[in-house]
């Protein structure tokens, strides 16, 4: 018989007790867990959603001309056709070691053509990426989908007097128009846009591509390091980082993440406060045991050292099981705001910081009332109830 | 030298409203051995009284000194101590675990003591059986009568051994068959050399002390002797 035994076999002996104790601070301690968790899963949805939203990687062919262009407006003609990219070559990209983080690969082949009497800028492209990735792209009527179907920039159909469902004949060639892009603002707006291999024949580049843009999907991950991956299985072109793009997401990443940390540190304060207020509750109950103890001769240390030990056993067992059911709830809920990738993220450092969150407030909320009552002449411990 | 000495003892409570003077200066010598009676009416103060000599409530003022040790001179600590060690208490209300067993009640002063657990078993089970509940010792406090948790408790008060046992109306809540059974009980115990300071406020009780304080509004009213006590005719 020791403190130990008392301990034992006041948490074996009093079940419900027991189970009325667990359950409320695994309430607080699975509130905690479900929420970071979820705020956990979201970020990665939002780090993603961001990732597949435009290119942060840039392919274009090695070329010692110098280009007279900056932002957007070009000055001097530019070579297009010096060295081009070999479209079989691209599936090396998906060699490299952080492949992947690669969310898309959308190579395009560009080039000037005729239709009727003006020259336009052409486009080829893998449609199926090309307009999941540029998000920003809305079309009156629909994205192409066969290799005889075109869309036009708003510009360009402004110009040409292009309407939706009529041929454009580009070199000879037929094309039906089943979309215009609404206005961007962009270059975009000066393109007519078609299937890659389609393009490819009509410029007489079958297996070339201008330039290839490619997102990868890790927010964080630094993409100097894909940069030069893809250099090193690419070597005859030239890879750059978009930095523009890669800090403006990481910006955007960056505040997500504050926010998700407010989150955070709120939910732990209120989960926290929980399970002090239900530890509390729980000693406070006990000042006349605590009142019998004194009077038998065990000192306030040991009074205190048994209400930790038990505390300290509740607080556990709440904090396992309240960190499982956590992962439960998330498990349960992600599916209905994270539409896209509901990835339950299974968190070392969660399980390990909500047992910790669970022990701490637990033994700091029964440490002050075991203390009180231990302070208390035992004759008033025991009236006290 | 007497062996519990009380002098000048005052006991105030402080209300919110008025306050209460329970013990308004008592002095009283009790020798080792003896088997005391306190009496009174409800209120009278004996119960502030058992529980001050205990070390359990601090006085307003006065002395107790129990083996020449000022109880109030003690620290918090030394005095939990001291009540390990000197005394052994019988509640009102037995007071027990309600999730330990009988056993392990009787075994909870040991608790804190660094010995042996076979032997704090042993010595539990002793005292237990020579309070007549043996068979007993694997209950909990819900599943025995009255009088058997009473017996829990007085033996509880005596596991440690110690020089003085104080019991705050053990038979209040009892029959009288059971009430006479720990009676002679406490008093068989008193024969072996146990010092009992017991507070009452049944009259029959009177006939098992040597001495009987009588307690009316907080001072001792009548002090006296009983020249054949039962103890020595049951003896």
């Amino acid at each position: 018989m020791n403190l130990r035994t008392i301990a034992f076999n006041n948490l074996r002996r009093r079940r419900a007790r027991l189970v009325f104790l667990v359950a409320g601070l695994l309430i607080g301690v699975a509130t905690v867990v479900t929420l970071l968790s979820l705020t956990e899963s979201l970020t990665m949805e939002a780090e993603h959603k961001l990732d597949t939203y435009g290119a942060n990687i840039l392919i274009t062919p090695r070329s010692d001309e110098l280009s007279l262009a900056y932002g957007g407006i070009t000055l001097g003609a530019v070579s297009v056709d010096a060295h081009e990219i070999r479209q079989r070559d691209l599936v090396r990209i998906f060699d490299i070691p952080n492949a992947r983080n690669i969310a898309a690969v959308t190579p395009k082949v560009l080039g000037a053509v005729e239709v009727g009497a003006a020259r336009v800028l052409l486009m080829g492209v893998n449609q199926e990426v090309e307009f999941q990735v540029k998000r920003w792209w809305s079309v009156d009527g629909r994205p192409l989908v066969a290799d005889d179907e075109m869309v036009a920039g708003s510009a360009v159909a402004r110009r040409l007097g292009l309407a939706m469902g009529e041929p454009v004949v580009v070199d000879g060639r037929s094309f039906t128009l089943t979309g215009i892009l609404r206005e961007t603002g962009s270059q975009d707006d000066h393109l007519l846009i078609g299937s890659l291999p389609a393009v490819q024949a009509l410029l007489g580049k079958e297996g070339l591509v201008s330039l290839v843009e490619v997102s990868a999907l890790c927010g964080d991950c630094p993409v100097e390091d894909m940069v030069n991956q893809i250099a090193v299985v690419l070597p005859d072109v030239k890879v750059s980082a978009i930095q523009q793009v890669v800090k403006t997401r990481m910006h955007a990443l960056d505040q997500f993440r504050t926010f998700s940390l407010g989150v955070g540190v709120v939910v732990i304060l209120i989960g926290a406060l929980v399970v002090f207020v239900t530890m509390m509750g729980s000693v406070n109950e006990r000042t006349r045991e605590i009142g019998i103890f004194r009077a038998l001769g065990f000192r306030r240390g040991h009074v205190v050292g048994l209400i930790l030990m038990e505390a300290s056993a509740v607080s556990l067992l709440a904090g396992l099981l309240g960190f499982l059911a956590g992962m439960g709830a998330t498990r349960l809920i992600l599916p209905f705001l994270a539409e896209e990738h509901p990835h339950l993220v299974w968190s070392l450092p969660l399980a390990g910081g909500a047992i910790l969150l669970a022990l701490v407030v637990g033994a700091l909320a029964s440490f002050y009332p075991a203390l009180h009552a231990s302070r208390m002449d035992p004759t008033e411990a025991l009236r006290a109830l | 030298m007497a062996f519990i000495e009380i002098i000048g003892l005052k006991k105030r409570y402080e209300g919110e409203a008025d306050c209460v003077e329970a013990l308004k200066g008592v002095d009283l010598s009790v020798a080792e051995g003896t088997f005391l009676g306190v009496m009174g009416p409800s209120g009278s103060g004996k119960s502030t009284f058992l529980a001050i000599l205990g070390g359990l409530c601090h006085p307003t003022s006065g002395q107790v000194r129990v083996d020449g040790i000022d109880l109030y001179g003690l620290g918090q600590e030394k005095l939990a101590d001291f009540r390990r060690e000197y005394l052994g208490f019988v509640f009102q209300s037995f007071n027990l675990v309600p999730y330990l067993t009988a056993l392990e009640n009787v075994m909870l002063p040991l608790a804190v003591k660094k010995m042996p657990a076979a032997t704090k078993r042993e010595r539990a089970r002793e005292v237990l059986a020579r309070v007549g509940l043996a068979a007993r010792a694997t209950h909990l406090p819900s599943q025995l009568s009255g009088g058997e948790q009473e017996r829990v408790a007085i033996a509880r008060a005596l596991v440690n051994a110690p020089p003085l046992i104080l019991a705050d109306e053990p038979t209040g809540s009892l029959d009288t068959a059971t009430s006479t059974e720990i009676m002679g009980l406490l008093a068989e115990l008193n024969k072996e050399g146990q010092t009992i300071v017991m507070v009452t406020h049944n009259p029959e009780n009177q006939a098992w002390f040597h001495r009987t304080v009588s307690l009316r509004d907080g001072l001792v009213a009548s002090d006296i002797a009983t020249a054949a006590p039962l103890r020595a005719a049951a003896g």
